[in-house]
């Protein structure tokens, strides 16, 4: 009798619990951040999940949510640590009402670390210009998304830019490129590409590692200085980039003939240079300052609000803080998509978020009906291809500020796409995958 | 009262010289092994197990070879995460290579070659001590990541430099659930940390206190100081092997060269000088100390402090109060955690008449 009346009392305190909290978070979208603000990465970290929290923000404020669905989000410091990132992703993962919708680390380990669990846990990660480059294979991938560029897409548009400035792609050959890199596996990861384009286009490649950290690099601009490149291709991260900007100035390489990742393509990466940096050119998939309808809507409906994200406001704009709107708008456009799939105005679970991540589709049409129109490149990701565009930008540093000097520039798909899907090919046949057939899906 | 050992009385050498001589802390440790092992799998949740335990035992793991090295033969090291990655790295490759390679035996594979690495970087050891050794530790520490992240051979030729763990099967039994996960790791790190308590007790532990206390005395009651000193660089280094091992194959999963950098060696140094320097005990209490502290400051700052402070000072407010937790440590106890947990069981022992 006795244990019935707890047995009784516990269902009924149990079912009003889980009524209760339905009903409380039923219209709530949770997005778990896994954002570091402090460390030698705080730059970027602070920089990135500040626009991209101004952004969801701004979908709160100005529109009540996606579809009436409100953004909730928490944050969970990794401090850029594998460990650390692996004990947010267990802590967000069952957070909200129906938990995790995405895990974007802004950390190539920490990509590493969860990729495994993100398929057993049904999260899909998305790695925005970082991470795994084969992952762009979504028949191997499916809960990958390397999207808008991956690092071999990026280098082919920056030999093609080069190509540009020389006047074609058939003015290379001959010419001679450095590729300054950072020693670590980031670094490597464009070598291979660019060994390739360099055999297509004729020019000489000549790899020149710097070691961790790189704020020491006087061998290596001696040799740059022997061996009179045309171009230097500059790879860097931290505080190797004002490092190399400043070496340049000193060994009289011009900085307009140096061509940044997108990694050495921040103001963080060229302020502390100074003059030196002047006319230092970057690749970036997203673009600097205010001057876009949608970082404009930020200000007036956030800031003004005085419910923005940076305690620093002047950094509204810059190339980092513009990144994290870019993952704003991608985040919430997905589940955008995925709502019209599954039931407007719906929180959706992580697995019904991938769909929309697996459709999205970012035309220009609807870049201008987000006030992006320039500030990001179109982006259509389907199931066989999780990159999207693989469309860099050219900015210029003028000792002020960035200034765009190029339209949209492709990667060289025909090369890059044989390469990811060996690659990918690899790791499936080491792990047992079997490829999902993508024509079969919807 | 709670220490009371009256009525206990050993009568043969093998009661007096037992692992814990006291009664009640036999009982204590069944009890928490008991736990541990019966009730924890049925509580904890997903989270806590992945998450938290786990790492938890292999950094105590990590933190005990070390401690072997430094606490008790008094040789200072650096370069514990570099073992850490040998261990894991050639983990790896045993089970690559190898076709049908038993997963335990690869892991123990690991631990071997971090041991031969070990005794190579603990040449200089016979020559320099102190912060000299430290310094030449630290060169294993640069090397070693240097070496795997350059010569592909070690990755098995990965694009990256990138290794992904393959799965764990004992058996024909596959260990994929969290559950069966932490049951494994707790099991070896269990019967290392058993053999290291006895280790410690034998005469090998005896000489290298000896080495540690004095290497010259040592020498001249006839302890072989080049043996000892190899010894524990050896011991130290397969327990750091195992743990790397264990961190790839039951922790991450997937493993870079990078993410065994000099701050994980230094991480795991403090976890020693945290919990107790000479001390099985300590290491755990270390890693307790080091792994879950900064977990709880973040989940208090996230829970409670969010919207009151601009996020950059509630990150930044982590690292204060956790820097500020060790030196409070370091000031109230210098040898750690473990000395605390002994003085007050010896007031305990002696409670309520301590005089």
């Amino acid at each position: 009798m006795k244990v019935k009346t707890i047995a009784l009392l516990v269902a009924a305190a149990a079912s009003a619990g889980v009524s209760g909290s339905v009903l409380a978070q039923a219209k709530e979208q949770f997005i778990g951040l896994p954002s570091y603000r402090v460390g030698p990465y705080a730059a970027g970290g602070s920089g990135i999940y500040g626009g991209w929290i101004d952004y969801m923000t701004l979908v709160n404020e100005r529109d009540g949510g996606i579809n009436g669905v409100k953004l909730t989000w928490e944050e969970c410091e990794t401090e850029y640590n594998n460990a650390r990132g692996v004990e947010c992703y267990e802590r967000l993962k069952k957070k909200g009402a129906t938990g995790n919708t995405t895990f974007q680390p802004l950390s190539t380990g920490i990509t590493y670390s969860v990729l495994d669990k993100v398929a057993q846990d049904k999260i899909p990660m998305v790695t925005i210009g970082y991470g795994r480059t084969d992952a762009a294979d979504g028949r191997v991938f499916p809960w990958v998304f390397p999207m808008i560029t991956t690092y071999w897409s990026q280098a082919t548009g920056m030999v093609k830019y080069i190509g540009q400035k020389e006047g074609g792609l058939d003015k290379l050959k001959g010419k001679k490129i450095v590729y300054l890199y950072h020693d670590s596996a980031f670094g490597k990861e464009g070598i291979p590409v660019l060994e390739k384009q360099a055999a297509k286009h004729g020019f000489n490649l000549k790899t020149i590692p710097v070691a961790h950290p790189g704020n020491e690099q006087q061998s290596q601009w001696l040799t740059i200085r022997q061996e009179k490149p045309d171009w230097v291709i500059l790879w860097g991260w931290g505080v190797m980039n004002p490092t190399a900007l400043k070496a340049a100035a000193k060994t009289g390489f011009p900085r307009e003939k140096m061509v940044g990742v997108w990694w050495s393509g921040a103001e963080e990466d060229t302020v502390p240079a100074g003059d030196a940096a002047k006319g230092f050119t970057a690749a970036g998939f997203n673009v600097a300052g205010t001057n876009y309808p949608v970082v404009k809507a930020i200000q007036d409906n956030v800031y003004k609000k005085n419910k923005g994200n940076m305690e620093d406001k002047s950094r509204v704009g810059s190339i980092y803080y513009n990144r994290g709107v870019v993952h704003g708008i991608i985040t919430v456009e997905a589940i955008r998509v995925a709502q019209e799939k599954f039931g407007k105005g719906k929180p959706l679970t992580a697995e019904q978020a991938r769909w929309g991540f697996e459709h999205l589709h970012i035309d220009a049409k609807r870049l201008k009906e987000l006030g992006a129109e320039g500030f990001m490149p179109d982006l259509a990701i389907t199931c066989a291809d999780h990159e999207g565009s693989g469309k860099v930008k050219f900015q210029q540093w003028d000792g002020k500020a960035w200034k765009v000097v190029s339209d949209w520039v492709d990667a060289d798909k025909e090369m890059v796409r044989p390469m990811i899907e060996e690659s990918a090919g690899k790791y499936a046949k080491e792990k047992g995958l079997t490829l999902r057939d993508c024509a079969k899906e919807g | 009262m709670l220490y009371r050992e009256a009525g206990q009385f050993k009568t043969s050498y093998a009661a007096d010289q037992q692992i814990f001589p006291i009664r009640q802390d036999r009982i204590a440790i069944g009890l928490i092994l008991a736990v541990a092992a019966l009730v924890v799998p049925f509580v904890a949740s997903e989270y806590w197990i992945k998450a938290i335990l786990i790492p938890f035992l292999i950094f105590s793991l990590a933190a005990l070879g070390l401690n072997i090295l430094t606490g008790y033969a008094g040789q200072l090291s650096l370069g514990s995460a570099a073992f850490m990655a040998v261990g894991a790295f050639a983990a790896y490759n045993f089970m690559g290579r190898i076709e049908g390679m038993p997963v335990l035996l690869a892991f123990i594979g690991g631990g071997l070659s971090a041991a031969a690495v070990g005794i190579l970087f603990g040449l200089p050891s016979l020559r320099i001590k102190g912060f000299y050794l430290a310094v030449a530790t630290l060169a294993a520490q640069f090397f070693i990541v240097w070496a795997l992240t350059k010569f592909g051979w070690f990755s098995m030729d990965s694009s990256s430099g990138v290794i992904t763990a393959q799965d764990i099967v004992i058996l024909g039994f596959r260990f994929d659930t969290p559950v069966s996960v932490y049951l494994l790791v707790l099991t070896i790190v269990v019967v290392m940390a058993l053999l290291a308590k006895n280790m410690v007790r034998s005469s090998v532990g005896r000489a290298w206190m000896a080495v540690r206390d004095m290497d010259v005395a040592a020498e001249v009651i006839g302890i072989r100081i080049m043996h000892t000193k190899l010894l524990a660089f050896a011991i130290s280094s397969f327990y750091c092997g195992v743990a790397g091992a264990l961190y790839a194959y039951a922790y991450l999963g997937t493993v870079e060269p990078e993410g065994f950098n000099l701050d994980l060696s230094f991480k795991i140094l403090f976890m020693i000088i945290i919990g107790g320097v000479g001390s099985i005990m300590g290491s755990f209490l270390g890693s307790a100390f080091i792994v879950l502290l900064p977990i709880l400051l973040d989940v208090l700052i996230q829970d409670f402090l969010t919207g009151l402070l601009p996020p950059s000072i509630s990150s930044n407010l982590q690292l204060m109060v956790f820097g500020g937790l060790i030196i409070f440590f370091l000031i109230v106890e210098p040898h750690g955690l473990a000395r605390l947990w002994q003085i007050g069981k010896e007031k305990l022992r002696l409670w309520p008449f301590p005089h």
